[in-house]
């Protein structure tokens, strides 16, 4: 099927902003500040184009130079990520920070790229777009890198689970997401589902895509080569969350205010789907040599970027855009939002190969003009230039702020407030203390959410929730794949923002190596409240420095990722909420480790050191306590804890293992144990008399730096000689026990699993239905 | 038991004869499973061919695997727009000639859409998209895709979907009854709605099956229910779903195909 | 026993994917003779005894709040139907 552009015979006649008209008219008024613009920004355009700005480039200036799409509060400190990496770190980056997503080489000739962004403001508005679109724009990012999407993840935030909207959001959010995600045929392997009521009305929807490569496929944004054709392809444009990426991303929702609503954006998952196949096809043939997706800020990014990543110009026809909406203005169209859109260059030669790839998927397209060597972005509504920019001051040279910030002066007080509330004491209450914990809105079963995910399709999903990470073959023919972890705790981060950016980067990693892959690269979503605060830009501050400064102890580089502010509602913002992701390489994903033991007789080993630390534990925050300082963070120890675990899973020492994190110790074992109903016996006396602490602390401290493992019997003196080599705290703590049912406490108590299983599995559905 | 070794090709001997059964995967705009069901043919020993919906040549296959996924997005209703693809009206001749053809999820919703199946699927009771993994009874193993099961067998494999809920008519339902054209029965749980816990059926021939759970899905230990499930499903080993394949390939090569 | 039918379409400046997938499918069918379609949602709430004005009006708010979303959806019929 060959598309005509529309016929200017249909095209609704504007009152077209001409250059030239603007150019003779410098004193009209324009709604700069109605876009989002400040006086100093507004005054900087006219000073980069010697004129007024037409209400075309005003468009793109507004929503490019937005907070959203140019990082203007953030990118001084964004900088630590490119600063702080060795080259030691940047061996096995094929592509690093600022192209659509990063890339690493994970042998073999096979390369994976990932990425994690948010949509949380839109997916409150309109839970289920909103969440389904973020589904789309993240996997839009991975197809443009070249890759086939192979799996997907979506860490999420939501209010306290009893209050009355909170239903209307996890409805709607998770079912967005599994109906988008499904569709397209990706796996969901994991994630976060975390209750909070500083999320009430600031819901965080981040979503993460994995795509897998050969090294020869990787593509690059870029507009090269004088005389290639560009081209549109996908859905057609419509109103679609128009100012949306400036608007709706950009600023708080208040409810003094009117609320700005513009179109919503509508996901079309068979669309995307046909769009990853045929994309996929058209690199296959080599028929592309720039592409990129169309997000935020759609054909005003698409083009401003393409242009100034090649050769520095590019000359379009706006009319030939294809239109649902055929009433919108040249500005709009620049701005629509309209999902499932790639942009593409093209050389000469290749139109012919590339109309047939398009007419097999019945996908439209319009070739809209050609790259040129000018160094300028032209674009012409019907013949006449309406904008004449230079593409990098639209795209790279924006606005950069250097916000002021402090520490907030009530941290003292919140650090000084230690964990002070009654410690269960004896086995019943401790007994107890297990079943509320498992039983509560963050420790609970999440099933009811995962099982709304198809998990299978690819067929090369070899772990997925309740699992550490989420596993993915990528080499059918030697088992090489990858590993994934997305974490976040909001209350250490906002106890202490640096050591709390550390202390997700390193249960991330934790959790990589738990599963047994090596960490290779990490990606980032940072949500935070308001740049304009000074208390908040510190806690951004400090995150970013600790994060940057993690990953170089660590030796994994952050490839890419995604800033989301202004979260917050009346002016109150979220916790400080970095999402840290982290990427790892198994040879042979043969040899993962699943978080639950199966064989009877196993020996159960607890590696690490167990501190008093419940500040900012998920027990104190059952109590409703929030204040001291966050568990202590030592990242030489994650690295040596990482190094064992993956050795015990390359050399078959180890059957099963889990890390501890939220929830400590009755966590892990709680969820070792119902992973494949088997229960254990377990004696803790002697480890808590080694780390002077009483069996409540020892089971619920949140001590970094920690992992449970079951052992087979002729694999133990070998186990512990590893760890005695290497100086790793390791006691043995149990008994794998198929027949029990149950987890016995022994000298304690005795916890039957069916009652476990009900307390950690009834929670959501009671809530949700 | 030790945990199995995940990818372990050694599970399949070669033989020349089962290799030599060609058996296609059709895909449609939207289908999600097709290159799972082509592994699970090569894992079975056979050999996959690609089928493109818009093309009307089935390029000398055997017999014939309409896949799972969002044909079509599902839009309209499951399989309503991909009944009508140039290659379906030759699937629909091949069938009548006794060519073995099986629709998983999306593709039992072509074949009901087709006529070539009685009844109907729609939304879940629950209303939910649901992925589980899933114990089902073979009820009829003289079908060209059960033949290597045991009758009352019971596997499990996932299932996943949003409009998996079989409806048909009593008198149709009693027909399939009487006949023994119930192919496989979900066990224990009925996981949304289905008439009589049905989870697929056959044509009177016995040639053409459709079932909403994925067998291609569990054909690989450590990647199938093995890997994600909990309790005595997880501990079975996950590659219930291969005797669907391994049967077809059987049956072809014992009839001389 | 009367019923109020309710109308739900897709605004029409939302996309509707449906509507466009049944529309790309129409013309391979030789149906050719459309030039769009859109796919909305039809409700019929039943009522035991008379609609009064009151009992409308609760049908009126129903279609605003709980059957379409007012994001991306109009109400763009409630009529009671009173045959039998």
């Amino acid at each position: 099927m060959t598309v005509s552009a529309n016929s200017t015979a249909e095209q609704k006649k504007f009152n077209i902003d001409t250059v030239e008209h603007a150019a003779s008219t410098p004193d009209t008024p324009l709604p700069w500040a109605e876009l989002g613009l400040k006086e100093d920004e507004y005054n900087r355009v006219v000073e980069i184009l010697g004129r007024r700005p037409t209400a075309a480039e005003l468009a793109m200036y507004s929503v490019m130079w937005s907070e959203h799409c140019s990082y203007k509060s953030s990118k001084v400190h964004l900088k630590q990520f490119g600063d702080k990496v060795t080259e030691k770190m940047k061996e096995h980056l094929l592509v690093g920070i600022g192209e659509n997503a990063g890339v690493v080489d994970i042998g073999e000739g096979w390369a994976v790229t990932f990425k994690v962004e948010s949509h949380n403001h839109p997916s409150f508005v309109e839970p289920y777009q909103g969440a389904a679109t973020g589904v789309g724009g993240i996997v839009r990012d991975i197809i443009s890198m070249g890759a086939r999407p192979v799996a997907v993840m979506d860490p999420l935030r939501f209010g306290a689970i009893d209050h009355p909207d909170t239903a209307r959001l996890v409805h709607g959010i998770v079912s967005g997401i599994g109906g988008y995600g499904n569709s397209l045929g990706l796996p969901n392997i994991g994630g976060e589902v975390v209750f909070d009521s500083v999320y009430q009305g600031n819901p965080l929807v981040n979503a993460l895509a994995v795509g897998v490569m050969r090294h020869e496929d990787i593509r690059l944004a870029n507009a090269s080569g004088a005389g290639n054709k560009v081209v549109l392809f996908g859905a057609r444009t419509g109103g679609d969350g128009i100012g949306g990426a400036s608007v709706l991303a950009s600023e708080s929702f208040d409810d003094a205010k009117p609320s700005k609503r513009p179109a919503v954006q509508v996901g079309d998952p068979f669309a995307e789907k046909v769009l990853i196949e045929c994309c996929l096809e058209l690199f296959k043939a080599s028929v592309v040599e720039g592409i990129q997706d169309l997000g935020a800020a759609g054909i005003s990014c698409a083009t401003s970027e393409l242009a100034s990543n090649g050769d520095g110009g590019m000359h379009v026809e706006l009319t030939k855009v294809l239109l649902r909406d055929p009433s919108l203005t040249p500005g709009e169209i620049l701005m629509s939002e309209s999902q499932e859109r790639m942009m593409a260059v093209v050389t000469p030669e290749n139109v012919e190969a590339f109309e047939a790839i398009m007419d097999k998927w019945n996908v439209e397209y319009s070739w809209l003009g050609e790259v040129t060597d000018t160094g300028r972005l032209i674009i012409d509504w019907d013949g006449e230039t309406i904008v004449d920019v230079d593409p990098r001051t639209v795209a790279h040279e924006g606005p950069v702020y250097n916000r002021p910030f402090h520490r907030p002066e009530w941290l003292d007080g919140v650090q000084a407030d230690s964990f002070g509330e009654e410690r269960p004491f004896g086995g019943e209450a401790v007994k107890n203390a297990v079943l509320e914990l498992m039983a509560s809105p963050n420790m609970c079963d999440k099933s009811w959410v995962t099982n709304q995910y198809d998990r299978y399709v690819q067929g090369n999903t070899a772990l997925a929730m309740p699992d550490d990470a989420g596993v993915i073959r990528v080499d059918e023919e030697t088992g090489l794949g990858v590993a994934i972890s997305t974490d976040a705790n909001g209350r250490y981060t906002y106890l202490n923002p640096y050591e709390g950016a550390k202390l997700a980067l390193a249960e991330s990693y934790r959790n990589v190596a738990t599963s047994g892959a090596r960490p290779m690269a990490v990606t980032d979503c940072l949500n935070f409240g308001s740049p304009e605060d000074p208390e908040v830009m510190w806690q951004f501050a400090e995150a970013v420095r600790g994060l940057a400064d993690g990953c170089q102890e660590l030796g994994v580089p952050v490839t890419g990722g995604n800033v989301s502010l202004y979260n917050q509602t009346g002016g109150v913002a979220i916790h400080p909420t970095p999402v840290v992701g982290v990427l790892g390489v198994f040879d042979d994903v043969a040899r993962r480790t699943p978080s639950g033991w199966r064989e009877d007789g196993q020996a159960i080993y607890l590696m690490g050191v167990t501190r008093d630390e419940l500040d900012g534990s998920e027990f104190a925050n059952l109590r409703g306590h929030l204040g001291g300082q966050p568990p202590k963070v030592d990242l030489q120890a994650e690295k040596l804890l990482g190094d064992l675990l993956i050795n015990a899973s390359r050399d078959g020492m180890i059957d099963a293992a889990h890390d501890l994190s939220e929830g400590g110790l009755a966590a892990a074992l709680s969820e070792m144990a119902l992973r494949f109903g088997v229960g254990a016996r377990i004696g803790l006396d002697e480890v808590a008399e080694r780390d002077g602490v009483d069996l409540f602390t020892l089971l619920f401290s949140e001590s970094q730096a920690r992992a449970v493992v079951s052992v087979a019997r002729s694999e133990e003196v070998r186990f512990k000689d590893m760890c005695s080599a290497r100086g790793f705290a390791h006691s043995r703590i149990g008994v794998v026990d198929t027949e029990i049912g149950a987890l016995d406490f022994q000298g304690h108590f005795v916890l039957p699993l069916d009652e476990l299983k009900e307390a950690h599995e009834g929670t959501l559905p009671k809530h949700f239905g | 038991m030790s945990t199995p070794l995940i990818g372990d090709y050694s599970a399949a001997p070669e033989d020349a004869a089962l290799r030599a059964v060609r058996v296609g995967v059709i895909t449609f705009p939207g289908t999600l499973d097709d290159r799972d069901a082509a592994r699970a043919v090569r894992l079975a020993g056979g050999t996959a061919v690609e089928l493109w919906h818009g093309d009307a040549n089935l390029h000398d296959v055997d017999a014939v695997i309409i896949p799972g996924g969002f044909s079509y997005g599902d839009y309209l209703r499951a399989g309503a727009i991909s009944r009508f693809a140039p290659l379906m009206e030759k699937v629909v001749d091949a069938s009548k000639g006794g060519m073995p053809v099986l629709g998983i999820c999306n593709g039992f919703q072509i074949l009901t859409e087709a006529h070539l199946l009685p009844g109907s699927m729609i939304k879940n009771d629950h209303l939910k998209f649901m992925c589980r993994d899933q114990l089902l009874r073979v009820e009829n193993n003289a079908t060209a895709w059960t033949s290597g099961y045991t009758q009352g067998e019971g596997m499990v494999i996932p299932l996943k979907n949003q409009d998996g809920q079989y409806v048909a008519d009593e008198k149709t339902l009693d027909e399939l009854e009487g006949e023994g054209r119930v192919v496989f029965r979900y066990d224990g749980f009925n996981p949304n709605g289905s008439r009589r816990d049905i989870a697929g059926i056959t044509n009177a021939a016995g040639n053409v099956v459709g079932l909403m759970p994925h067998p291609e899905h569990a054909v690989e230990a450590g990647f199938g229910p093995d890997s994600s499930a909990r309790g005595d499903v997880a501990l079975r080993g996950g590659t219930d779903g291969i005797g669907v394949f391994t049967s077809v390939l059987t049956s072809l090569v014992a009839g001389g195909k | 026993m009367p019923r109020i039918v309710v109308d739900v379409m897709p605004k029409p400046e939302i996309l509707d994917p449906q509507g466009k997938a049944i529309a790309g499918a129409l013309p391979r069918l030789g149906l050719t003779g459309f030039s769009g379609v859109r796919q909305g949602k039809r409700f019929e709430l039943t009522v035991d005894g008379d609609v009064t004005p009151e009992i409308l009006e609760q049908a009126r708010a129903a279609a605003s709040t709980l059957l379409s979303n007012p994001v991306i959806e109009d109400v763009t019929r409630v009529e009671v139907i009173s045959e039998a």
